[in-house]
């Protein structure tokens, strides 16, 4: 049946489309666009980090005086990684892209409830990472006060932080109108029968990743008008009485509290690691059940714990604040919530790992990738429970070992599971098969070296070296015997930009490949595979709307023919 | 709410003017209580109280909450419970900071 | 091939798409003034003294406002029954009474704030944190109130016609358009104590 009988041109079908896989991809390229950008301004940082004082190449001449890296050029290319990586790149990749492709696929649905709000979310992203990469232009350069942009530091800052403060309300509102799409996509547009115990693991990360967005990015919208409000007309809301900047007694009316952003900030910011790690989980449960051939492990477990997990998420913030001189009954009561939340953690990895017990594991490329979250993830997780303690963090705080903790889990660990989902879903998406020679030599070294960049961290930042450094530590006695490892992980970071060729050279050359016909190449059961064509129609996803009769992972079901039985399949 | 008969939505018109006419009655109120010297806390806590009788109104008759299917009471509990977080959390930690 | 539940409600959920929508979206809006309140409160508790409303802040002219959003709230639900009961002209009567009473609030706004601003020494946000929390929180309410204008605006004049086309698409819509209106109201119900009597 083909339900495109009008024509389109190519602007209506492709840039202004209200396809949610059109849109989709949309948000694919474009987060995948600015996850190459975010990396190439922290190689910048790294060549300054392991060689001071010794002019970057190639980009020299866009930076400072004789091709260096000044410190306050440093600062900005910081912020913006961070800010990059975070709500331009994984975000919009994980939720946006993936969200938006394959949750209708997987609930039956013929496309999102609002295809318009749909749209309108993609061009607000885009509209405000094009906001947020303006600031490198203005007067000052970009932001500089962190992605985190703490007050007074970041009140006293140059233009570059009204643009971020812009920027950032922006993209907030974007991932609101997402998460309300994909919040009544999911509750009103599942097929029939597809009952809420019957949803793919991915859905439950997409939907609970949507209630997290939806409740705790509008505070620091409001945080963010505030910020802006004291930058712009003057008023005092985190500028503290008194503040005296580089000699000068600041005129503000003052009264004004810096912890306050902290406050709103990380009421967020902490929601927000979920918001990272959720879809990643989807991901890698959906590889590891189709490719060990058997159901997960602890289905109910998953699902229980990922909902406990957001609920928690919403009251552990302050352990990013123990160092503000935090009274000792709330730090209590935060490390208490914090130790608690890691149980949840460790019930989703259990049940992953005890999901390959006894299957028999196919080893693509995909399932590589899974394998390699579980590790990297674990330590990513395990380090952080010293973090959670306040007697502990107050020596880590701030150093290294904080940015290895965070870096492991969402780089090695969310970034790997992007991944495995790029390659997992391919031959949805384009009909056609990735190289898996090329697909395996992206893993195995993209493993060695993200390792090679984020394992020499915790030894730098346990023997006391801070982070936002710019020239690494140089002039610090306490460092000097961890110095060498800047130059360690700066060679593992140029390596592991390498190893990316292989995965763009392997996306170029299946693009151009031919298509394989195969609608299930995996032999998988949910949805998505088994009742559309790949890639699957233009309006309407499905020849006929699928209905559901099963669970989604029966696989290796004794007496039937095929080790796979497909959601849709009659009982 | 797509099954209403006239008669019920009759009735509920009435019952609208009823709720405005509340609400008239509690802004004379409130405003009135702000002019008696009821101490500061005391005349914190009553403002707050007819404030939320008159929001509880509103959403309640005006928003048609009464009679609000399960998933939207779900979502609201859980707004609140963060709501409620958001207001009292970092309010505690303050005062929390303020005593050592 | 349309997306299902736009207009009829999913029997098991009991909702259309739209209404659950906006009720997802006010849930976010509850968490954004929810952020404008709890730093309110935490600026005032951190500091010794803090004003009173009265000292800077109009009460009668602001009562009137409250009394002005009860009545376009009150009007706004009316206008949805009349549709109900098949009668668009009252629709017609009730959205614009509706109008009127919204422009009101903004022009008594208006005054109000060119009030503070001509006063000597003016009142700006940048005075104190009571008058800059005082123009953030009412200057985003009014942002909201301008927002529902438009709306409210487009379904009296161009958006009416899916009256004749789409009768039950167009109720739904004018209770959708009510739940955001009531909400606006609800805020300054909150609002007027916290700002102007406390
Ligand atoms: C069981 C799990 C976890 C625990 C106990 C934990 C604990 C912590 C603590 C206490 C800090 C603050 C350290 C400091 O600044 O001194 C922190 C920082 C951080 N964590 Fe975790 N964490 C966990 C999991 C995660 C996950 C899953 C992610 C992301 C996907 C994540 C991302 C981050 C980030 C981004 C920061 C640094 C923020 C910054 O200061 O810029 N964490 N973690
Ligand atoms: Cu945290």
């Amino acid at each position: 049946m083909s339900t495109d009988q009008y024509k389109q041109s190519f602007w209506t079908k492709y840039i202004w489309s209200t396809d949610h896989k059109i849109i989709g991809i949309q948000y694919g390229i474009t987060s995948l666009v600015w996850l190459l950008f975010g990396f190439g301004l922290m190689m910048i940082m790294r060549y300054q980090l392991a060689y001071p004082d010794t002019p970057v190449p190639i980009v020299g001449a866009l930076l400072g005086e004789g091709g260096l890296l000044p410190p306050e050029m440093y600062n900005s290319l910081g912020a913006m990684h961070g800010t990059i990586m975070i709500f331009l790149g994984v975000v919009p990749l994980a939720f946006g892209a993936f969200g938006n492709y394959f949750v209708p696929l997987q609930i039956g649905a013929i496309d999102m409830a609002f295809p318009k709000l749909n749209a309108a979310s993609y061009w607000t992203y885009f509209a405000g990472s094009v906001i947020m990469a303006t600031g490198f232009f203005v007067p000052g350069g970009a932001a500089n006060s962190g992605w985190t942009s703490y007050p007074p530091l970041s009140e006293i800052a140059t233009m570059g932080q009204t643009v971020w403060l812009i920027g950032m309300v922006m993209l907030i509102t974007s991932s609101l109108l997402g998460s309300v799409n994909i919040l009544v996509t999911v509750i009103q547009l599942r097929t029939d029968g597809l009952t809420w115990m019957r949803l793919p693991i991915f859905v439950w990360t997409q939907f609970i990743t949507a209630f997290l967005l939806l409740l705790a990015f509008p505070p620091l919208e409001a945080a963010g008008v505030l910020q802006l409000m004291d930058r712009v007309v003057g008023t005092s809301f985190f500028m503290p009485s008194g503040l005296v900047v580089t000699g000068e007694v600041m005129t503000n009316a003052g009264g004004g509290s810096p912890l306050l952003w902290q406050h709103l900030f990380w009421f967020l910011a902490h929601p927000e690691v979920y918001v990272l790690i959720l879809p990643a989980f989807g991901i890698v449960a959906e590889i590891i059940a189709n490719n060990t051939r058997k159901p997960l492990a602890g289905y109910k477990a998953l699902v229980y714990a990922m909902v406990f997990l957001a609920f928690m998420s919403f009251i552990v913030w302050a352990h990013h604040m123990y160092i503000t001189g935090m009274g000792t009954s709330i730090g209590a009561f935060f490390q208490t919530t914090t130790m608690i939340i890691s149980i949840p953690s460790v019930v989703i990895l259990t049940a992953l790992l005890l999901s390959l017990w006894g299957g028999s594991i196919r080893f693509n490329t995909p399932m590589l990738f899974a394998l390699g979250f579980i590790p990297m993830f674990g330590i990513g997780g395990l380090t952080g429970l010293p973090l959670g303690l306040a007697a502990a963090d107050i020596h880590l705080h701030d150093t290294y070992y904080v940015i290895g903790h965070f870096h492991y889990v969402v780089a090695p660990g969310t970034i790997f599971a992007l991944f495995a989902g790029i390659y997992y879903w391919f031959p949805k998406i384009t009909g056609k098969r990735t190289n898996e020679l090329l697909g395996k030599l992206h893993f195995f070294f993209s493993l060695i070296f993200m390792n090679g960049v984020f394992m020499p961290m915790f030894i730098q930042g346990l023997a006391g070296v801070s982070r936002r450094l710019a020239d690494g530590g140089q002039t610090y006695a306490h460092a000097a015997d961890v110095i060498y490892l800047n130059e360690v992980m700066s060679y593992s970071a140029w390596l592991l930009g390498l190893a990316q060729i292989f995965f763009i050279i392997n996306m170029v050359i299946s693009l151009f490949g031919k298509k394989t016909g195969e609608k299930n190449p995996w032999d998988a059961t949910t949805l998505e595979w088994t009742d559309t064509t790949s890639p699957p129609l233009g309006h309407g996803n499905f020849e006929i709307v699928p209905k559901v009769y099963r669970g989604p992972y029966e696989y290796s079901v004794p007496g039937e023919k095929q080790d796979f039985t497909p959601q849709s399949k009659k009982v | 709410m797509s099954e209403l008969t006239p008669e019920e939505v009759k009735h509920h018109i009435k019952t609208y003017v009823l709720v405005f006419i509340a609400l008239a009655f509690l802004t004379i109120v409130t405003v009135g209580i702000s002019y008696l010297d009821l101490g500061h806390v005391g005349g914190i806590i009553l403002a707050l109280i007819v404030a939320s009788i008159k929001g509880t109104l509103v959403a309640c008759y005006f928003m048609h909450l009464l009679d609000e299917k399960v998933t939207i009471y779900w979502t609201l509990i859980a707004t609140v419970v963060a709501f409620l977080i958001l207001i009292f959390v970092p309010l505690s930690a303050m005062l929390d900071h303020a005593r050592i | 091939m349309d997306i299902p539940y736009t207009v009829k409600n999913r029997p098991d959920t009991g909702l259309y798409n739209g209404k659950l929508g906006v009720w997802l979206f006010l849930a976010s809006e509850v968490m954004l003034f929810g952020g404008l309140f709890s730093a309110y409160i935490f600026l005032r508790t951190g500091v010794d003294d803090w004003p009173a409303g009265t000292e800077y802040l109009d009460v009668p002219l602001a009562t009137l406002n409250t009394l002005f959003l009860i009545s376009s709230s009150v009007t706004m639900v009316m206008s949805w029954a009349s549709l109900k009961l098949n009668d668009f002209k009252k629709y017609k009567l009730y959205t614009l009474i509706t109008l009127l009473f919204a422009f009101g609030f903004l022009v008594i706004k208006y005054f109000e704030y060119s009030a503070k601003f001509a006063h000597n020494p003016p009142y700006l946000p940048s005075t104190n944190n009571f008058l800059g929390i005082y123009f953030t929180m009412t200057g985003l309410h009014v942002l909201h109130i301008i927002g529902g204008i438009l709306v409210i605006g487009y379904f009296y004049g161009p958006g009416s016609k899916m009256w004749n086309s789409d009768p039950e698409r167009f109720t739904n819509r004018i209770e959708i358009v009510g739940l955001y209106w009531h909400f606006v109201d609800l805020v300054w119900i909150f609002l007027f104590p916290v700002l102007y009597l406390l």
